[in-house]
């Protein structure tokens, strides 16, 4: 397992690119069907009446869905190859649905924007690739599907390509970290097997491009930021005067014997030991859950944050971002929350709304408030400091979520500028 | 002394979630079955607060048609960790009318569980409770969050869950809810298997393969036991058999199999055409079983 890369990918697409079918191919291509669903989904197409199998009946999940025939929430699917553990977070790309995108894309590293060869770069593939930009995703396939019925046709391909590359010049995105693919998933041409009808293309087929993804080349690197998450206080014989601050790494190393810096309080000290259940380490990596024991006593709880010394985040009370609007009720100044950064929270108020912002890169406008699925600037202000980098800077540390205090619903997610 | 921790990264993503719920919750309790993914969250909630004890009890609903290798292998481990257990028994809720005992050729127990289940997170008052559901067993669990808030009669309504965003988890909720948490739901059934062999974790030795009186159904191995309703026309054989999940013996089918060492059955899982909820007959039903159920507040 741990030998294992593990890549996570958001799939963006319309109700009719043909989404669930790549999905279901991808499963059927690496053998992740098994048997018994495979028959469900023979029996099912039989059932329609299809000559083919259907096999978006493998990731369209719940009765609704059966009903209405799309796909209304994010859902998770995990195959595997020989080298790879994947997960895809299967998000909608009905135009109401840019929450669920965005959530998908959160906890992903690549994003599969599909495109249906017929229609070409539409209004949603802006947004799908705007938001792949917004959340910083390392690495963005484009594939241009439904290419059996162009007739396999290069011209097809090109112009696409052409368009979508017109769009990237609108963004800041790294063109290097885009690449095109043109696919059958109906047929399962350049999914796992190169296509003869496309001689055309040289590049890699999709699975073969998503499994020479290097792991390294996806994670962001940063500087190291410890929130404290956890205090663990054993209170047993053989552990009396153990205080151990648990939590997840992110961005960086962090070293036995390094001085460190706890936020808020200032106070510094040096890393004593670095631990994982009953075994200690010298060095540990970014993503790691572990536990860090310090030299000296240090008062430490709760959303608390253990930085290098010579590395210290901003620390600030007021805040600019950029946030997408999760939940039915709108969001307008003077509206108070609870902003959870991390493990951390403390008290927000919107101090003002700069602008919505046009997820077809169209520029900026005006606005009262923010509503389901909108994007846009806004400044915050803190009952306390937040101890933060800018999104581009370090994903972790840079994003938070506001939850209302009536509902308790998670309605906002912030990108800190 | 090793000297480089690499994440492995399932492992770190569930011990974060086991953290947060200890500490954004003040009653958390994790559901217990006996089962490989129960037993695996144990280790997990082991490793998230070592060298402290695990700061939650263990709750096991009782159907009272377990395999004793189950109950006996439960016991064992919650002496040696020095944990705490509580069980509640469905055949009590039977008993007291709340739920009738179904009959027939498929009469199960499982689905009794879940009024058991909800009077004990009544009785005592939790506001967690921590599962070893996974989202690659089934279509409807795909979209479930790691955070799920249930109302007041456990419902999930799956058409207004909290987005989860980036690692972020939100577990505010209002009295008389819960939340059902699932710290492994981005693990596969091969992920638990290897985790299992690269922990060196004990399980119940009914997950290897042993000698059983079985009798044959619908394409499907039933155990021959006086809990399973069986046709006098159904003959009983003798077979060497495991199971890939442990629930009732009312609802869980059996495999042939020979892997009789972990090794064994890790290799047989990595070359299985079958999926694992394909051995639950509770799921055979109907197609939106599982959906159906968990509405009502199934684990």
């Amino acid at each position: 397992m741990e030998s294992k890369k593990l890549i996570k990918i958001a799939t963006a697409g319309s109700v009719d690119d043909g989404k669930s079918t790549l999905i279901g191919r991808l499963l059927y291509d690496t053998k992740s069907l098994t048997t018994d669903k495979l028959e469900a989904i023979e029996k099912t197409s039989r059932k329609r009446g299809f000559d083919y199998l259907d096999f978006s009946l493998a990731t369209d999940g719940l009765v609704a869905e059966r009903e209405q025939g799309i796909t209304i929430d994010v859902a998770h699917i995990y195959f595997n190859t020989a080298k790879t553990n994947f997960v895809i977070a299967d998000t909608p790309g009905h135009v109401e649905y840019t929450r669920n995108m965005v959530t998908g894309a959160s906890t992903s590293q690549v994003a599969i924007i599909l495109i249906d060869a017929r229609k070409g770069v539409i209004e949603q593939t802006y947004r799908h690739f705007f938001i792949s930009n917004l959340l910083r995703i390392s690495h963005v396939v484009v594939a241009i599907n439904k290419m059996d019925l162009v007739d396999y046709d290069e011209d097809v391909y090109l112009k696409i390509k052409t368009d979508f590359e017109a769009l990237v010049e609108k963004s800041n995105f790294n063109t290097e970290q885009i690449t095109f693919i043109p696919i059958s998933a109906l047929k399962g041409e350049n999914i796992a097997k190169q296509s003869e009808l496309m001689p055309w293309f040289v590049g890699n087929t999709l699975l073969d491009h998503l499994e020479v993804l290097e792991t390294g080349d996806l994670q962001e690197s940063s500087v190291a930021r410890f929130p404290v998450q956890y205090v663990i206080r054993p209170k047993t014989e053989a552990f009396h005067d153990f205080r151990g601050f648990s939590g997840v790494l992110y961005g960086g190393n962090l070293n036995v014997g390094d001085e460190v810096t706890v936020l808020p309080s200032l106070t510094q000290s040096k890393i004593k030991s670095i631990s994982l259940f009953d075994q200690e380490y010298e060095v540990a990596t970014p993503g790691s859950s572990l536990t860090v024991t310090l030299e000296d006593e240090v008062n430490i709880s709760r959303g608390d944050m253990l930085v290098k010394s010579n590395e210290l985040p901003k620390s600030e009370k007021q805040i600019a971002a950029t946030i997408c609007q999760v939940n039915n009720k709108p969001l307008r100044v003077g509206d108070k929350f609870t902003l959870q950064h991390g493990v951390n929270r403390v008290l927000a108020k919107v101090d003002s709304i700069e602008s919505l912002i046009h997820t077809d890169f169209s520029g900026e406008e005006p606005t009262q408030q923010l509503k389901l699925n909108d994007i846009g600037k806004v400044n915050l202000r803190l009952s306390k400091p937040i101890h933060f980098d800018s999104y581009t800077e370090n994903k972790s540390n840079g994003s938070f979520i506001l939850i209302d205090e009536g509902s308790y619903d998670t309605v906002s997610v912030g990108f800190i500028e | 002394m090793s000297n480089l921790l690499i994440p492995n990264p399932k492992e770190a993503e569930s011990i974060h979630i086991l953290r947060e719920v200890a500490a954004q919750f003040e009653k958390p309790v994790l559901l217990f079955s006996g089962g490989k993914d129960s037993i695996t969250l144990v280790r997990l909630a082991q490793k998230a607060f070592y060298p402290a004890r695990i700061p939650f009890p263990l709750l096991h609903i009782d159907t009272g048609h377990n395999f004793p290798e189950t109950i006996q292998f439960r016991d064992q481990l919650v002496a040696e960790l020095g944990l705490e257990l509580i069980v509640r028994n469905v055949q009590d809720s039977i008993d007291q009318g709340k739920v009738t005992e179904e009959r027939g050729r498929y009469a199960s127990r499982n689905t009794l569980q879940t009024t058991t289940l909800l009077d004990a997170i009544e009785e005592f008052k939790f506001d967690a409770c921590i599962g070893g559901a996974r989202r690659d067993e089934e279509k409807a669990r795909a979209k479930e969050r790691v955070f799920s808030v249930r109302d007041d009669f456990g419902q999930w309504d799956e058409k207004n869950q909290r987005p989860e965003l980036f690692d972020m988890l939100n577990g505010k909720i209002h009295q008389g809810q819960n939340v059902r948490v699932f710290p492994i739901s981005n693990w596969t059934e091969l992920d638990v298997w290897e985790y299992i062999k690269t922990e060196n974790i004990e399980i119940p030795s009914i997950y290897f393969a042993h000698k059983r009186e079985v009798f044959f159904r619908d394409g499907l191995i039933w155990t021959a036991n006086e809990h399973v309703y069986r046709e006098n026309s159904e003959e009983v054989f003798e077979k060497m058999v495991r199971f890939r999940t442990v629930g009732d013996m009312t609802c869980t089918a059996a495999v042939l199999s020979e892997a009789e060492t972990l090794d064994a059955v890790v290799a047989e899982i990595r070359d299985s055409t079958i999926s694992e909820r394909g051995a639950r007959i509770d799921d055979k039903r109907s197609e939106a079983a599982m959906e159906k159920r968990k509405k009502v507040g199934y684990f």
